[in-house]
């Protein structure tokens, strides 16, 4: 791998103990993957977590010495200050959690705390390099914003944000881009969910290839939760980084451009109806029952999301024995608030709070009980937390928000 | 080294050397979803449920899941001492790449034979990075 006189300074810790750690990271994905040298990101978004292994390595960094040539968006952690109003944690929790604030905004870190950056915080122009972890956001920017990031890991796109730079390879060469097979579509897609049951089929079948989705009969073009959902799916089951729906997609304009340079090849596989209703069934495979939390916003819920979550409520109260939590982004509540949604929600048992990730321990005192959400990807992280959750697609959420159970 | 042992060519990732019993997972897998007390993939209908990783030279298909909590996996289970010795990678994938170097953990690919052909579960197995290579004694022999 070619580095610079000044690259190999920084490797060998001619600039400090922290951007020597980085550059360590960024040559050792280099070599792992062949890449020929680093180029230049113009921006990043690290998956901060506030966990142990995360919160190590960006202190590492920090008082290493170092600091982000590229100041880069950050996932959430928690609403330390708030959520620690209402819900128990233990006094290492809540420091971590602090530690984690703290050490973010001590490397440059732009604190946006939000898994949405392709929405608002962060948006990538079409062709533009950049190292976004986030196995939703990376999705999301490669694919339906046409920038070119890998799958980045926290760490790793916290070393890019460090150094300025990414290794040279992957997604970011016009060859790995294209198309590997083919998948026909044809089937009802309605709503965010059915784009998630759609995404969650797909990973399963496409590990880590690049899949090309071809929509027969499609009733409307996907919005960007759609697409978040696919993507943030997609990644769950298996490790899709990148795909093209030909004609909606922006390097799939036609299906000889979602394969460039190849062959179109013949269909490998044919979703219908049948295909997504078998994985919904699967997805919500479970117990029914009385629940004590329902959870939305695994991606973070978007302001016209929240509205709908009002429109399905149709002013109805949340059941005395449930809580009702939506997760969302600084920008999306602060409209909801401006327009009276938050407030009105509120009132009727429903909150929502920014900064915030399904997976943290502000919501271990729900555990031990049945929760229901919107979200595979939700249900998937929470088990190692021993909170069974219930996938049920929005409006019955809701239904089970106002009856304290879910069938 | 006796007949019984076979030798195949790798290459290296991280850096290091370790021998001891093969786990193999035809599944991808996520860290963060294992028993960081006891190394065990808590995982349901993964091809390894149940079973520990620790201490062993884990077979691995590949890394899979979320970009931030394969590094907490690593860490806690590292935290724990219950981490594999080694892993050998069959499809490397940059988020377990990152996890490994972080946290310093041996890691080789490009075995010169399909690693899940080479060995299997019970097979005592030398991963020497730094030599690149792979030392295979089969279990039973």
């Amino acid at each position: 791998m070619y580095l610079t006189d000044e690259e190999k300074s920084i490797l060998n810790g001619e600039h400090g103990f922290g951007n020597m750690k980085a550059m360590e990271l960024l040559v050792g994905l280099g070599k792992a993957f062949d890449a020929e040298k680093l180029i230049p990101v113009s921006r990043a978004h690290v998956a901060l977590s506030g966990q142990e292994g995360d919160t190590y390595w960006c202190e590492l960094l920090v008082n290493g010495g170092a600091s982000c040539k590229v100041s880069p968006t950050t996932n959430p952690s928690w609403d330390v200050e708030n959520l620690t109003k209402i819900y128990d944690v233990t006094s290492y929790e809540r420091e971590l959690g602090e530690r984690t604030i703290d050490v973010y905004r001590r490397i440059g870190a732009k604190l946006t705390f939000c898994c949405t950056p392709g929405l608002g915080t962060n948006v990538p122009f079409l062709g533009e390099h950049i190292a976004f972890s986030e196995s939703s956001a990376t999705p999301y920017v490669n694919s339906v914003l046409g920038a070119r990031s890998n799958r980045e890991s926290s760490v790793s796109a916290l070393a890019a944000a460090v150094i300025g730079k990414t290794p040279y390879y992957g997604f970011h060469l016009d060859e790995n881009r294209t198309g590997d097979f083919l998948i026909d579509v044809d089937a009802q897609m309605e709503d965010p969910y059915d784009w998630g049951i759609l995404g969650y089929a797909v990973g399963k079948i496409a590990g880590s290839r690049i899949p090309v989705l071809r929509f027969n009969n499609l009733c409307k073009r996907p919005g960007p939760e759609d697409f978040l959902y696919f993507g943030a799916e997609a990644a769950t089951s298996g490790s899709v980084a990148m795909y093209h729906f030909v004609g909606i997609t922006p390097e799939a304009g036609t299906i000889e451009d979602a394969f460039k340079g190849k062959k179109v090849p013949s269909s490998e596989t044919m979703i219908n109806q049948k295909t997504l209703d078998d994985q919904e069934a699967k997805i919500s495979v479970g117990e029914t029952g009385p629940i004590n939390l329902v959870m939305l916003g695994c991606p973070h819920y978007t302001f016209d999301q929240i509205k709908e979550v009002e429109r399905l409520m149709n002013g109805r109260k949340v059941h005395s024995g449930t809580a009702f939590w939506i997760l969302s982004s600084v920008d999306a509540i602060e409209l909801a608030e401006r327009s009276g949604i938050r407030q009105r929600l509120e009132k009727l048992g429903v909150r929502i709070v920014a900064d915030t990730c399904i997976d943290e321990p502000c919501w271990k005192s729900f555990e031990g009980s049945l929760g229901v959400t919107d979200s595979p990807k939700c249900a998937y992280y929470r088990e190692r937390r021993g909170q069974p959750f219930v996938v049920r697609r929005l409006v019955q959420c809701v239904e089970s928000a106002v009856n304290g159970r879910v069938r | 080294m006796d007949g019984n042992t076979k030798v195949y060519k790798c290459r290296c990732i991280v850096k290091g050397s370790y021998a001891g019993e093969a786990i193999v997972s035809r599944d991808p897998m996520c860290f963060y979803l294992c028993n960081p007390e006891t190394g065990e993939v808590i995982e349901r209908n993964h091809a390894i449920h149940g079973r520990s990783i620790a201490n062993k030279v884990l077979v691995l298909k590949s890394g899979k899941g979320s970009s931030v909590v394969q590094v907490d996996g690593f860490y806690q289970l590292k935290a724990k001492n219950t981490l594999p010795g080694a892993i050998i990678i069959r499809d490397t994938e940059p988020v377990i790449v990152s996890a490994a170097v972080v946290m310093g953990t041996t890691m080789v690919d490009r075995m010169e034979s399909d690693p899940f052909d080479a060995i299997s579960d019970g097979d005592y197995v030398e991963v020497d990075a730094d030599a690149g290579e792979v030392r295979v004694r089969k279990a039973g022999n």
